[in-house]
């Protein structure tokens, strides 16, 4: 049995959009909203799967999920076709739609975990270590007898992280689990995601727009676009890829001499009285490489460096893919 | 013998899911005591507006109105057992707008399944006991000659009906997937077949009967199960073993239905929401 468990190619999904032009004419146009993506993912890995909206992030987990029939392209999710054996594999995956809800909205939320139970026939042993271990790490225990309509949505997505995770499935995939959250349970999500993560028995999809998720999270980003891979690999690859570059604050005793000149060392900006300044380093200097040299030639009186923003990082990488909009075939 | 442990699971599982449903309601148990009184309300003017027909007429469609009033028991039973067991289904069109056919189809049950048990509302019992007691009195008084036979079909009758309409219930509520705003289309022929089967076929004439009673099958839920109950030969003039057959043309309608709505969630998971 192969480490893959999920093994993606060329993936496509193409929607037909029927627009009305004039009084009784429409016309369709077909919109692919995922156009042919490779994937593959090794068991216990967290992927981060990002992308602005309307990428296809969405219509992607929906096709491994078994929700969306592809237009084309092949997906093996442990092993299974997703929807041809759809049933076989929700008994192995975890899902958590961040807008749509798997609990009983009028019940206790302690009787979904209950009928959960009985939907995955999960053993009642495994339940209840299980469940002991969400309500511990989730904190849980405050609300269990709850009806879910009056939960705040912080609690909701530790219930829904919870019901998802209750039949320990081999895949979880999130979508936007921390969407909408306050910082303390975003935190909370977090912190867990993180020791699921660390236990390395469970496969992770996420996606996000959260960037504190992406920067504690994920070891490595998928980011797409437009339907397309635009980046496969880590935050730090990311980085170099695009440029991103660290940032070295100085304050001196009194102005420069002379200009300090280093390989990739940019002074972007000083203060007026020649002071403060701020360098930017592309990685082929290093900070200390920097510090070192000033304090040959100056007396420091601070020093601070910034990583970069990986903002600045998406952002840019959402502003640069230039694959042509969407339009592709259209038949009157 | 695994088969039927294994059937028997699911059953279990689905009987959870309709416990569930059902805790859900009653924790709005005002508005649940209304429901349930409002619903019983339902047949009673329904059959009071078939009678109401019988003051001006002493006869409808060559039929007293004893007779008339066992075909709208048959039709009321049929119906109501239906709406009970798979009404809920037409509230399809709001999963399939807000998506919440996703959340159903992550769990490994079957779709339909989940989708009868999501929305069950046993509010509706009380209009299953109205249309029951209708019958039961109507056939009490319509000097029905007892045998075997008809008894079979007082019990067999309502079920053939009750699957019947079940069929047009799940059959039209699959245009949901098509057609979002759906709107009122499935409750033309759900409720519309209903007040249709509530009064003998003789009544209507023509294109309308043909298509309602014979190519949509609407006479075999009320009209035909009553002549046999009745023990008359059909005005139409159709052999006696068509009054019979109810059971058989509910099976048919079912199997229809069945194809249909499983090209309906294809078709829904090749276009998304």
């Amino acid at each position: 049995m192969s480490a893959l468990v999920i093994d993606v190619r060329g993936l496509r999904k193409e929607f037909t959009i029927t627009r009305k032009a004039g009084r009784l004419r429409r016309t369709r146009h077909t919109v692919a909203a995922v156009d042919g993506i490779d994937l593959r993912v090794g068991r216990g890995e967290l992927l981060g799967y990002l992308g602005p909206n309307g990428a296809g992030k969405s219509t992607t987990l929906k096709m491994l999920t078994g929700v969306l029939m592809p237009t084309s392209g092949e997906v093996r999710v442990c092993g299974l076709v997703p929807v041809a054996q759809r049933r076989r594999l929700a008994a192995r995956i975890g899902v958590v739609f961040g807008q749509r809800s798997q609990l009983w909205w009028d019940l206790p939320l302690r009787d979904s975990f209950e009928l959960a139970r009985h939907i995955w026939r999960v053993p009642a042993a495994d339940h209840a270590t299980r469940l002991a271990r969400f309500r511990r790490e989730l904190d849980l225990d405050d609300f269990l007898d709850t009806p879910v309509r009056q939960l705040s949505l912080g609690q909701r997505m530790r219930s829904e992280l919870t019901i998802a995770l209750l039949h320990g499935p081999e895949v979880v995939f999130l979508d936007e689990p921390t969407i909408g959250l306050d910082v303390v349970s975003k935190q909370a999500v977090r912190a867990f995601l993180t020791e699921l993560r660390d236990r390395g028995d469970t496969t992770i999809v996420l996606t996000t727009h959260d960037l504190a998720d992406i920067e504690r999270l994920c070891r490595r980003l998928v980011v797409i676009d437009r339907g397309r891979v635009v980046h496969d690999g880590t935050l730090g690859a990311l980085h170099e890829r695009y440029g991103s570059r660290r940032r070295v604050l100085v304050e001196l005793d009194e102005q420069l001499s002379a200009p300090i000149e280093l390989p990739g060392v940019v002074q972007e900006s000083s203060s007026a009285n020649g002071r403060l300044i701020t360098f930017s380093l592309d990685g082929s200097t290093t900070a200390g490489e920097l510090v070192g040299r000033l304090a040959s030639v100056a007396q420091l009186r601070d020093i601070s460096v910034q990583e970069p923003a990986i903002e600045d990082v998406i952002a840019r990488l959402y502003a640069s893919s230039t694959t042509p909009p969407h339009p592709r075939r259209s038949r009157p | 013998m695994a088969d039927l442990s294994e059937a028997t699971r699911r059953l279990g599982i689905y009987r959870r899911l309709l416990g569930a449903q059902v805790r859900s309601h009653s924790s709005y148990r005002a508005s649940f005591g209304l429901d349930l009184t409002a619903n019983a309300l339902m047949p009673l003017l329904d059959v009071a507006a078939v009678l109401a027909m019988f003051r001006v007429t002493k006869t409808l469609g060559g039929f007293n109105a004893f007779e008339v009033v066992v075909m709208f028991g048959f039709s009321a039973t049929a119906f109501t057992l239906a709406d009970l067991a798979v009404g809920n289904i037409e509230r399809i069109r709001f999963y399939v707008r807000q998506g919440t056919l996703d959340a159903v189809l992550i769990r490994p049950l079957s779709v339909l399944g989940q989708l009868l048990t999501l929305d069950f509302t046993i509010r509706r019992v009380g209009r299953l006991v109205v249309a029951l007691a209708v019958l039961g009195f109507a056939v009490s008084r319509a000097n029905i000659v007892w045998t075997p036979g008809r008894m079979i079909m007082l019990i067999a009758g309502p079920l053939s009906g009750a699957v019947f309409f079940s069929a047009i219930f799940v059959g039209t509520a699959t245009v949901a997937f098509w057609w979002i705003d759906s709107g009122e289309f499935a409750n033309g022929f759900t409720y519309g077949g209903k007040d249709f089967t509530s009064y003998p076929i003789t009544v209507y004439s023509g294109l309308f009967r043909r298509v309602f009673a014979y190519s949509l099958g609407f006479a075999f839920v009320g009209y035909y199960p009553s002549l046999a109950l009745l023990g008359r030969a059909d005005p139409l003039g159709l052999p006696a073993w068509v009054s019979w057959s109810s059971p058989l043309v509910a099976l048919a309608t079912a199997v229809v239905a069945s194809v249909v709505w499983r090209f309906g969630v294809r078709h829904y998971r090749s276009t998304g929401s």
